[in-house]
């Protein structure tokens, strides 16, 4: 659940959480575009460092931090697998030029993990359907995303109650080879599958009982608007995007062991 | 026996939900944890089958702490039905679902089998033994949720807010159940909001207020104490009310029984030569 710790929105103020959110989502996907484009350690960690002053900005380290902490386990599943890919397809010999590979390849992951952390720290759900809503995309389906985005923390916590209920009756998870584990699940799985529709039911009856769909053309109390702060943001993303794809295509990116070499 | 001596609680997002609470169960015991919403009774409780440690001080199921066993092993002797049983029906049929607990436990087959008619049969579920427990209604399912946690025989039974949705029938039901399990030796401990539920039964009362213990005694005493009961939002018992505004009449003013109220009122009718 520490992965999911990592993305919950607080409400504070500062300067990255009142950036507009489609501003932010752009930036985010042009970083994600720039991971993309290098599978070289030097760019990425340029990345990585990158957004670190936002993190600062943002005030929100411990979160962040607490993101990357949930990230560390498929980080290392990921160095792990491209190690040994190499490893048996290049004749059981290890190198350094592989070992970096995979690091790279791990930073990138890495890479995508902290932007992503960053952009759901600081934009409220509210703000992310506005996001929506203002870039044309139907009010359904922005209000479902919005919804959905809600209820993760309640689903969790009812997962827990379900957990605690069961465990109460001699369920014990960790018992059993790794099918019995799995298996061991579906008492909980079931109870929560089936109270998330009964609340979605009840959920669609409170909102048609509150007139939900009932004007065409509807209003908002809010509205987003660019302000300097996101200009600068976009100047940024089209800084970081411009420099990316120059390097990329005329800049010949060195690793680490030929800069050793030298 | 539950032995919960000086015990603090704090949830991981920092919450204390228990500021050193002390407090002793002896076997045999009906009790009542009553007090206004987040007053801690749900997270005392947890403590009584370990499914949450102390954060600080001890918590003595049995003699045994329950920092230094697990769960599953503790939930054998004390049975927890919670408030919701949405939160714990998954199976096919009502049968299975009672079983679960009863494989979790180890039993025989043939064991299994008869505590399920058993369980069953004492609420009254014989005819959906082969239902799909979320057919049933929401009375039906927290009966069954209750039969699930009964059929493995627990010494100790933690209800969490037994009431919440049952009819009069029901809980007059429930109250008889209680009494009957009593008479077996069993403890009962019962968190509830529900006054005039506790004032029937005339349990022992524990009153919680900001995850401290504010009174501890019978439930007559308690329940007729309109200072205590103010404190922790929890109102008088209706029979007790009218008793209060009765005093003129030289009736007593600790009554929660309806019986009993009946008993002497018709005892002041007569003296008064039935006019």
């Amino acid at each position: 659940m520490s992965v999911f710790d990592g993305l919950k929105f607080r409400r504070v103020y500062s300067p990255i959480h009142n950036l507009d959110p489609r501003m932010k989502f752009i930036y985010v996907c042009a970083v994600f575009v720039a991971a993309i484009l290098f599978g070289e350690i030097l760019p990425l960690s340029a990345l990585f460092l990158m957004q670190i002053p936002f993190v600062l900005l943002a005030g929100v380290p411990k979160e962040w931090l607490r993101s990357l902490r949930g990230a560390a386990f498929l980080a290392t599943f990921i160095f792990l697998i491209n190690i040994a890919t190499s490893f048996f397809t290049s004749g059981y010999v290890l190198t350094a030029a592989a070992i970096e590979n995979a690091a790279a390849l791990t930073l990138r992951f890495i890479v995508l993990v902290e932007a992503f952390s960053v952009f759901f720290l600081t934009t409220s759900p509210d703000h992310l359907g506005l996001a929506l809503e203002q870039s044309r995309v139907p009010y359904e389906f922005a209000f479902a995303f919005t919804t959905a985005v809600r209820f993760v923390p309640v689903l969790a916590e009812e997962a827990n109650t379900i957990m605690d209920a069961q465990k109460a009756r001699g369920l014990e998870l960790e018992k059993g080879n790794f099918m019995k584990r799995i298996r061991n699940y579906i008492p909980i799985l079931i109870p929560l599958i089936v109270s998330a529709i009964r609340r979605s039911l009840e959920l669609a009856e409170a909102m048609e009982s509150r007139a939900w769909g009932a004007s065409k053309k509807r209003t908002n109390l809010y509205s987003l608007k660019l302000h300097r702060e996101d200009f600068a943001l976009l100047a940024i993303t089209v800084a970081v995007l411009v420099v990316a794809i120059y390097v990329r295509l005329y800049v010949p990116v060195p690793t680490l062991t030929q800069l050793l070499r030298l | 026996m539950i032995e919960v001596e000086n015990v603090h609680f704090t949830y991981p997002n920092g919450v204390e939900a228990l500021k050193g609470v002390s407090l002793t169960i002896r076997d045999g015991e009906f009790v009542a944890i009553m007090g206004q919403n987040g007053a801690g009774k749900t997270t005392l409780i947890k403590h009584f089958n370990g499914l949450l440690k102390p954060t600080k001080g001890t918590v003595r199921v049995d003699g045994v702490e329950t920092v230094k066993t697990s769960v599953a092993a503790l939930a054998r002797n004390v049975g927890f039905v919670f408030q919701n049983p949405d939160h714990q029906l998954f199976s096919e049929t009502v049968e299975e679902e009672i079983a679960f607990a009863l494989k979790n436990f180890g039993f025989d087959a043939e064991v299994i089998e008869k505590r399920i008619s058993w369980a069953l049969n004492l609420l009254g579920l014989e005819q959906y033994r082969k239902t799909s427990p979320f057919l049933l209604s929401g009375g039906e399912r927290k009966r069954v949720a209750l039969a699930s946690v009964l059929a493995w025989d627990p010494k100790t039974l933690v209800l969490d807010e037994p009431t919440i949705g049952q009819d009069y029938q029901q809980k007059e039901k429930l109250r008889q159940f209680i009494v009957q399990m009593q008479t077996q030796g069993k403890t009962v401990v019962v968190v509830t909001h529900d006054v005039e539920f506790v004032a029937e039964c005339n349990p022992r009362v524990v009153l919680m207020k900001d995850g401290k213990i504010v009174a501890d005694g019978e439930g007559r005493t308690i329940l007729t104490n309109p200072e205590i009961l103010a404190q922790s939002s929890v109102v008088l018992p209706q029979i007790t009310q009218i008793f209060m505004r009765l005093t003129p009449l030289g009736l007593p003013k600790d009554v929660i029984d309806v019986y009993e109220a009946k008993e002497i009122l018709l005892k002041c009718w007569r003296r008064s030569g039935g006019k």
